[in-house]
């Protein structure tokens, strides 16, 4: 008896000081994100709700204006356009490379190319763009020489539309890296679903849709998040004349001051809401297909 | 064999017009100059810059910084994680994944208010440009650091080199370190291909990294944007590259830079 109490209490001293330091080990982490991410997002918070006299949500009613309604209308537009588009062009493409459609040696590739292409963003692809659809660009010409005259018909590289076909160079790539994991998976399921005597169609109807539907979901989320917040491209694109939430961010962060620096802290914690909300949805998503897959 | 399929040739052409179409009108792009010169006169005067040469060293060296402050706030956290405390592990995952939500130009946007205006050190903008970039490859080193550690007995070797009298700085150096080399190689050439070309931290900081650089060029000279767009490319090709011949892992980035 003497013996195990005498034992043990040097044991659990030692289990005590051994916290102490196992703390240590999270102090690094736990600093730097509390300085470079925490609290400027709480000073964003409180600064959206800093009035002269005390806490206000005015800054907040303010977002109600046509202009800065606007902004989160063109950016979750743009936003909802790449996603869906590029989640589908991204799973057709992954598919045809995954699923036996094209010749095995392709896959490898595709997987390469398309992690530089989701790579490739922002200043370089908007130059890319420009010499390619731009009023001058390669293509443009082209199918002028076809007597089709794409800025006359309405496009331009530099609204709308011209951002997310700009846009997709990056979301469809990074659609094709986050389902191809998922596609694998389904090689088997449909070679099983084939044996039991099942057609393309029952196979697609009743096995890959359920299975795909939390990855796609997932995948979108991500697609999503990765547009929102994207600048450097349309910045580049448009030179800054788009209605985005964060070029608006980005002009009074520059100084063009068109409007109150609580006002911007309130566009971007509206931005931060939003991103959270996609973020959610997407944790529920990846958990769930997890669970599913395994 | 399966035969191949119609729809796939179809989508594949597709995919590799529009993904092959612009990379070749921006190469030709850059070679249209004028008359008189070589062809690759954008490249060479964009070569022989002594701009080009400096943004590209200072977004390097940034980004180096990025992968430093990930492996020191990082690997002690995970590490510890695994040995220990595995409860905590989803709480690492969760703060280093957490800059997902929080777009650069916000992040950047949050740095210059609480810190621009005055706090000693932090108010500097070099410690600001490489904080916010930590922050942003946060979630790519997390996930380097964390595959590399599962796939290393890390509760069998910490004890036995600590139970043959090594210390804690000499299992860090000698046997954690070593062991996630390739991982943590794969997060940083990914890093490389984030921080590379970024634009929106930087130039609201009011720093000529290699973006504000492609930018400042590009709007004055249409065909040294078209060369620099190909050699940013060429630039990301080389680091995914590397990081997906080091890391076998189809890691991608989401958000960061674009």
């Amino acid at each position: 008896m003497t013996e195990v109490s005498v034992s043990r209490a040097p044991l659990l001293a030692a289990g005590r000081r051994q916290q102490m330091w196992g703390a240590l080990w999270f102090l690094p982490l736990m600093i730097f994100s509390l300085i470079f991410l925490f609290l400027p997002s709480i000073g964003l918070f409180a600064g959206s709700v800093a009035g002269r006299h005390g806490p206000t949500l005015t800054y907040y009613a303010d977002l109600f204006q046509a202009q800065y309604l606007d902004a989160y209308k063109v950016s979750i537009e743009l936003s909802a356009a790449t996603a869906v588009i590029g989640a589908l062009a991204g799973l057709l493409l992954a598919w045809a490379v995954v699923g036996g459609g094209l010749p095995r040696v392709l896959r490898p590739l595709t997987l390469t190319f398309s992690g530089v292409a989701s790579n490739f963003a922002g200043i370089p692809l908007a130059f890319a763009f420009t010499s390619t659809l731009g009023p001058v660009g390669l293509v443009t010409l082209f199918l002028k020489s076809l007597h089709l005259n794409l800025y006359a018909a309405g496009f331009s590289l530099f609204g709308f539309w011209g951002l997310v076909v700009t846009y997709l160079y990056f979301q469809i790539p990074l659609m094709v890296l986050l389902i191809v994991p998922a596609l694998d998976h389904l090689h088997t399921w449909r070679e099983a679903a084939m044996n039991l005597g099942a057609t393309p169609l029952q196979f697609w109807r009743y096995v890959a849709l359920p299975i795909l539907r939390l990855p796609m979901l997932g995948a979108l989320m991500l697609l999503f998040g990765n547009s929102f917040g994207a600048y450097a491209t349309a910045y580049a694109l448009t030179s800054g004349m788009i209605n985005l939430v964060p070029i608006l961010i980005g002009q009074e962060l520059s100084g063009n001051v068109v409007f109150s620096p609580n006002l911007a802290d309130a566009m971007a914690v509206g931005m931060v809401l939003i991103m959270v909300a996609i973020f959610v949805v997407y944790i529920v998503a990846n958990r769930r297909s997890v669970r599913w897959q395994a | 064999m399966k035969r191949v399929s119609l729809g796939s040739v179809f989508v594949g052409i597709l995919a590799l017009l529009y993904f092959v179409v612009p990379l070749i009108a921006t190469a030709q792009f850059s070679f249209q100059v004028g008359s008189g010169q070589p062809f690759w006169a954008a490249y060479a005067s964009i070569l022989r810059s002594a701009q080009f040469w400096q943004s590209l060293r200072l977004s390097l060296g940034m980004a180096l910084a990025a992968v430093a402050i990930g492996l020191i706030v990082v690997v002690p956290a995970a590490y510890w994680a695994y040995l220990r405390a595995p409860r905590l592990k989803p709480w690492i995952e969760f703060v280093s994944i957490l800059p997902f939500v929080v777009p650069p130009i916000v992040l950047v946007l949050g740095l210059v208010r609480l810190y621009a205006t005055g706090f000693g050190p932090l108010s500097s903008r070099v410690t600001l440009l490489m904080g916010a970039y930590g922050v942003v490859s946060l979630p790519y080193m997390f996930r380097s650091v964390d595959t590399g550690l599962r796939s290393m007995n890390v509760k069998g070797l910490t004890e036995a080199a600590l139970g043959l009298g090594a210390s804690w700085v000499r299992v860090m150096f000698r046997i954690v370190l070593p062991n996630i080399r390739q991982s943590l190689l794969g997060g940083a050439f990914l890093t490389f291909a984030l921080i590379m070309g970024e634009y929106a931290i930087s130039s609201m900081l009011g720093f000529n990294t290699f973006g504000v650089y492609m930018l400042l060029t590009g709007q004055t000279e249409a065909q040294g944007a078209a060369a620099l767009s190909i050699i940013a490319f060429i630039l990301v090709w080389i680091f995914v590259a590397i990081m997906q011949w080091v890391s076998r892992d189809a890691l991608t980035t989401v958000g960061g830079s674009r």
